[in-house]
């Protein structure tokens, strides 16, 4: 084990400032915990030496699943040695994130049995992350987990844990449930979170309105994001109110509508809705004036990802708008016609965003049986879409009648 | 006769194992060849076939940038 005295003047540098610091964490549980010592010394090293001394384990896992745990071994373990495993693992979070104290503790009692007791509480994929721990240790954690109700996350090339904002549980804006659909989600497609089937990972988040507070849009290859598809709400006297706090209407609001469907006469405030991009931005400024529509629903996207193999995408409008109601069957249904046809077709590590644009969207949508449709955009008016085929039939057809 | 998926779960085996050292399988590459070889079989029982050899332990499932199905070993990078 690495002295607990040795000098980290490398890592000391990151405690400095006034903002949170995993190296002030890490010392922390090192008072306690062999295995963050040892990683503090192997820090330490890796940022001397610019060189990162993990090893990807690729086979380590629990019995029957393929996703949950991901395998790191120290290069440096007669150095390190107890940080010789240190694998993470990733914990289905409960949707929304709300948690019991009573939960808490309890995550934090298994691992400090069975880890490094590092957490990181949570990781960019939504899971609560357990961040170090050995091999013989896997089984143990997973059985005291789901003992108390806690199970697996998703890794690898499979649906990873569906994940969304706090919706309608502390949020006036939730156009739909979003803790309700994730939850749904999660139990309904068990065996592709925790056996990778896939070409490559496939990802949901939910988000209750277009501000996307989970920014579905750019992390998930299907985004679910609600809207609605009447008029913004509009309570006039509200709007007085702010105008009479000094609030500059036509400025702040009117000047800022990337739609530019407003109008303010200084009395009264004109929304042409049908010119709406539901971008909230008025919303977000009057709450008290502006709500969302009655109507309300999703607008379901498709295709967006971070850079890996190819550049990042953004996701393009698959379902402009749908409601959102147990037992979710049209979003289900639409989902495994995707899956199948990108499980056949997919080339490996091909995202579905990738596959797409490989195939075309037209083609795409033949596939899965969707119709096209004008507001399929890749931004607000923007489509970027265009369907000729059956012009180009009927231009053959004169062209041989001639 | 209509195979189970324990006799698919044998079929499934036997390709990972003769593939072992030559070429990763996917579940996917394993679930086409599958249906190739046997053609009335379908999607879904591949997957239960998979489910048992996983659940067995025959097989294990491992990620290199993708997600594979392997036979059980000893990973090179594995620290003792």
């Amino acid at each position: 084990m690495a002295d607990n005295t040795v000098k980290t003047p490398m890592l000391d540098e990151l405690e400095k400032g006034k903002w949170p610091s995993f190296v002030k964490e890490i010392k922390m549980a090192a008072k306690k915990s062999p295995m963050a010592q040892d990683l503090l010394g192997q820090l330490e090293q890796s940022y001397n030496e610019k060189i990162g001394h993990w090893k990807h384990g690729g086979i380590v896992g629990v019995m029957g699943y393929g996703g949950g745990v991901i395998g790191r071994y120290s290069d440096l373990p007669d150095k390190f040695p107890n940080v010789s495993h240190f694998h993470t693992i990733r914990i289905n979070h409960p949707s929304g994130w709300f948690y019991t104290s009573k939960a808490l503790r309890t995550l934090c009692d298994i691992w400090e049995r069975h880890g490094s007791g590092l957490t990181n509480m949570h990781g960019s994929t939504g899971d609560i992350i357990f961040l170090g721990t050995s091999t013989p240790h896997l089984e143990p954690i997973f059985s005291e987990l789901t003992k108390e109700g806690f199970d697996l996350g998703g890794s690898g090339s499979d649906v990873r844990t569906p994940s969304c904002c706090v919706g309608p549980a502390r949020c006036e804006w939730a156009c739909y449930d979003t803790l309700a659909l994730t939850y749904d989600l999660t139990m309904s497609f068990q065996d592709e979170l925790h056996r990778p089937a896939f070409p490559y990972k496939y990802k949901f988040k939910m988000s209750g309105c277009p501000n996307d507070c989970v920014a579905s849009i750019a992390r998930s290859d299907m985004s679910i994001i609600g809207t609605w598809r009447d008029s913004i709400q509009v309570n006039k006297d509200a709007v007085l109110e702010y105008a009479s706090k000094g609030m500059n209407i036509q400025k702040d609001i009117v000047e800022n509508c990337p739609a530019k469907c407003m109008e303010w006469d200084g009395k009264e405030l004109h929304i042409e809705n049908s010119y709406c991009r539901r971008c909230m931005h008025c919303i977000n400024i009057m709450p008290k004036a502006l709500r969302p529509g009655k109507d309300r629903g999703a607008t379901v996207l498709i295709g967006a990802k971070a850079p890996i193999i190819e550049g990042a995408l953004l996701s393009s409008v698959l379902f402009p708008f749908i409601k959102i109601e147990p037992p979710y069957k049209q979003i289900k249904d639409v989902v495994a016609k995707i899956w199948d046809v990108w499980s056949e077709e997919g080339k490996n590590r091909e995202r579905i965003g990738e596959f797409i644009q490989r195939v075309g969207l037209g083609n795409f949508l033949e596939a899965i049986e969707v119709e096209p449709v004008a507001e399929m955009v890749a931004h607000p008016r923007e489509n970027p879409y265009v369907f000729y085929e059956e012009y180009f039939e009927e231009d053959e057809g004169e062209e041989e009648e001639k | 006769m209509a195979k189970t998926a324990e006799e698919i779960a044998d079929v499934i085996f036997n390709m990972v194992k003769e593939a072992t050292g030559l070429k990763k399988l996917k579940a996917t590459d394993l679930t086409k060849a599958v249906i190739e070889l046997h053609p009335d079989v379908d999607k879904q029982l591949c997957k239960d076939a998979i489910k048992i050899l996983m659940n067995s332990g025959r097989c294990v499932y491992t990620y290199f940038g993708g997600s594979y199905i392997e036979l059980p070993h000893r990973e090179s990078a594995a620290n003792d």
